[in-house]
């Protein structure tokens, strides 16, 4: 066990090296100067090069790197051209936001997916299960923002029930567990939960079907094993995987929430993102797919220990 | 013997291959056949975009903006400049199609290749490919295109780069963990024993065996790089204004939400409908080549 930890470790630290080195890169891949977006056109060439000097970009990029990468370190991640705030503060309330929306999300798409997955294996080829997989190919296939635009035109354009954007009446900044602001939570949550809906179902449908069909069930039935006893070993050799997928999805959802956010206009880190992005804020937008990008990586790492944890087979392997 | 007669036992001497029971299975799947006859409709709608559609799409009348779906001359209404939607959506299936499926062509031949050749050769090449693919599938796709196109800025190429730089991790894991596998079977080693070339192995032995399984796993991408791509547009990188794209359209068409909201939410149904057909046809096409992962 311990051995496995350490060896996926060890795997992981030269991945986590190579995230690093790429949102680097992203600021040097970007056309033209990152400095270009804080300087007024006319800047005098003596300026440009004082600026240049007190971003470090005059010198080598290995360099560049080292410092950059030294300062992160130290939970430094620059600051915002727009702004003038430090990125890490700027990040650290968003991503509060987008982990309770996509925690949120990944546990409904968990619980549906499930249930969808489980009904449509355990009763394979049945019209049960034409439903639950079709429900779960339009999952996988919809569009969430558009999803999210059609949710919007239902729940609030038509049927005035649900607010249409924003976290909550006053903003961002006092967020609380009542029902004023649960209710913004609503539609951005439910929206996002289809992708992992989709995803689970298809996962524990395929499970399902492939437990069922071994041996050992065969057996245990033949001794008399009834249903609900079959059903908990379907639950034993499902969960781990299961559970695994959740945790990826968890991951991709923090990482991919900038296309939900942006219908709903959820200040989450997506927002944030969009923000850096049309600002040509390099910084903010170094930083932020930097702290997705290691959130993802220890997600990955995480759930490949508890997935070892919970079935050995997997260390085997 | 009659000529019928003689044509049954040619079929019959003729033993069928791998390839033809994969599309015998697959034309019998009418599922898979219906999502091919939509994408082949969404194609000819895009090649023939000019004779179909019955207005000019980037034309439009400020007298006329926003009108409702069933408007005489304007069968789904008009956009938030006057533009015939129903002209628009016909041509954005180019932009839209193109934009989607075109990075996951083009991340099949590279993914194959890197991943082709880090399973055949094995060792130190196999690290160092497979290592720095790590790394890019290290990120959430969403994330990484985001990341790249942003940092790239807007535009059709930078789009495409993105997307492609996406869909090459995933497509070459698969290949490598394939080519091993294949690898290991005795008939390569068969063939190495009588002296085969490691090119002709690769060519005859191992590329027709890997081929399929990898082609399989592409097609089922191309609904999330669809997807994405849109997604891309509707953040306002990729496709630029005042180009038909259904992403794009859904993205200006977002604040009339209030004026017309079924209008507004007819680009997306596109990218839908496209999307759930080339999921469809991944599925028949798996099941029919009879592939579990």
């Amino acid at each position: 066990m311990l051995t496995y930890i350490a060896k996926r470790l060890i795997y992981t630290l030269p991945v986590a090296l190579g995230v690093s080195i790429v949102c680097f890169m992203l600021v040097h891949i970007a056309p033209g100067d990152p400095l270009t977006s804080v300087l007024p056109p006319d800047a005098s060439a003596q300026l440009q090069a004082e600026m240049r000097k007190i971003y470090g970009f005059d010198r080598p990029l290995i360099v560049q790197y080292g410092l950059w990468a030294l300062k992160t370190l130290q939970g430094d991640l620059g600051v915002s051209i727009a702004t003038g705030r430090p990125v890490a503060a700027e990040l650290g309330k968003a991503l509060g936001n987008t982990l309770m929306l996509a925690v949120l999300a990944t546990f409904i798409g968990f619980v549906l997916g499930c249930l969808f997955g489980f009904v449509a294996g355990y009763f394979q080829n049945s019209w049960l299960d034409k439903l639950a997989s079709f429900v779960s190919i339009i999952g996988v296939s919809v569009p969430h923002y558009w999803l999210g635009m059609v949710l919007v035109i239902i729940f609030s354009v038509q049927l005035n029930w649900l607010p249409a954007t924003g976290a909550g009446p006053g903003g961002s900044a006092d967020w609380a567990w009542d029902w004023v602001h649960v209710k913004h939570l609503i539609l951005p949550a439910v929206t996002m939960s289809v992708i992992p809906m989709g995803i689970v179902a298809r996962t524990v449908r395929a499970l399902v079907a492939d437990i069922l069909s071994q041996e050992f069930i065969t057996g245990q039935r033949a001794k008399g094993l009834l249903d609900g006893g079959v059903f908990r070993h379907v639950v034993k050799n499902a969960a781990p995987t299961a559970l695994a997928v959740m945790g990826l999805q968890l991951g991709y959802l923090l990482g991919g929430s900038i296309l939900i956010e942006t219908v709903f206009s959820w200040p989450g880190t997506g927002f944030l993102l969009g923000q850096a992005i049309f600002q040509r804020d390099l910084p903010l937008l170094q930083g932020t797919i930097l702290v997705l990008a290691m959130f993802f990586v220890a997600l990955n790492l995480v759930v490949d220990v508890i997935q070892s944890m919970l079935d050995p087979r997997v260390q085997r392997a | 013997m009659s000529a019928a007669a003689l044509d049954s036992l040619a079929t019959i001497e003729k033993s069928p291959g791998y390839w033809s029971g994969v599309m015998r299975r697959f034309r019998r799947d009418p599922v898979a056949m219906l999502a091919l006859a939509i994408i082949l409709g969404l194609v000819l709608m895009a090649i023939f975009a000019p004779w179909i559609a019955p207005n000019d799409p980037y034309r439009g009348q400020m007298l006329r903006r926003l009108r409702p779906m069933g408007t005489p001359g304007f069968p789904l209404g008009t956009d938030e400049l006057g533009r015939d939607m129903l002209t628009r959506l016909i041509y954005g299936a180019r932009l839209s199609l193109l934009m989607g499926v075109t990075p996951v062509i083009i991340a099949f031949f590279i993914g194959s290749a890197i991943g082709i050749a880090a399973g055949y050769v094995g060792g130190w090449l196999n690290t160092v490919l497979m290592r720095t693919v790590d790394v890019f599938f290290a990120f959430p796709s969403v994330l990484l295109a985001i990341a790249l196109s942003g940092a790239l800025g807007a535009g059709i190429f930078n789009g495409l780069l993105s997307l492609t730089i996406v869909f090459v991790p995933p497509i070459a894991r698969i290949a490598e963990s394939v080519t091993t596998a294949v690898r290991k079977i005795e008939y390569v080693e068969a063939a190495r024993a009588s002296g085969a070339s490691s090119f002709t192995i690769v060519r005859v032995h191992v590329l027709g065996n890997v081929i399929g399984p990898i082609f399989v796993y592409a097609t089922g991408l191309i609904s999330v790089s669809l997807i994405l791509a849109s997604g891309l547009s509707f953040l306002g990188l990729g496709v630029k204004p005042p180009e038909p794209e259904w992403g794009l359209m859904l993205n200006t068409l977002r604040n009339a939400i209030y004026v017309q909201p079924w209008v507004a939410a007819l680009p997306g149904a596109m990218i839908f409908i496209t999307s759930i057909s080339f999921n469809l046809l991944s599925d028949g096409l798996r099941s029919a080549m009879d592939l579990k992962a």
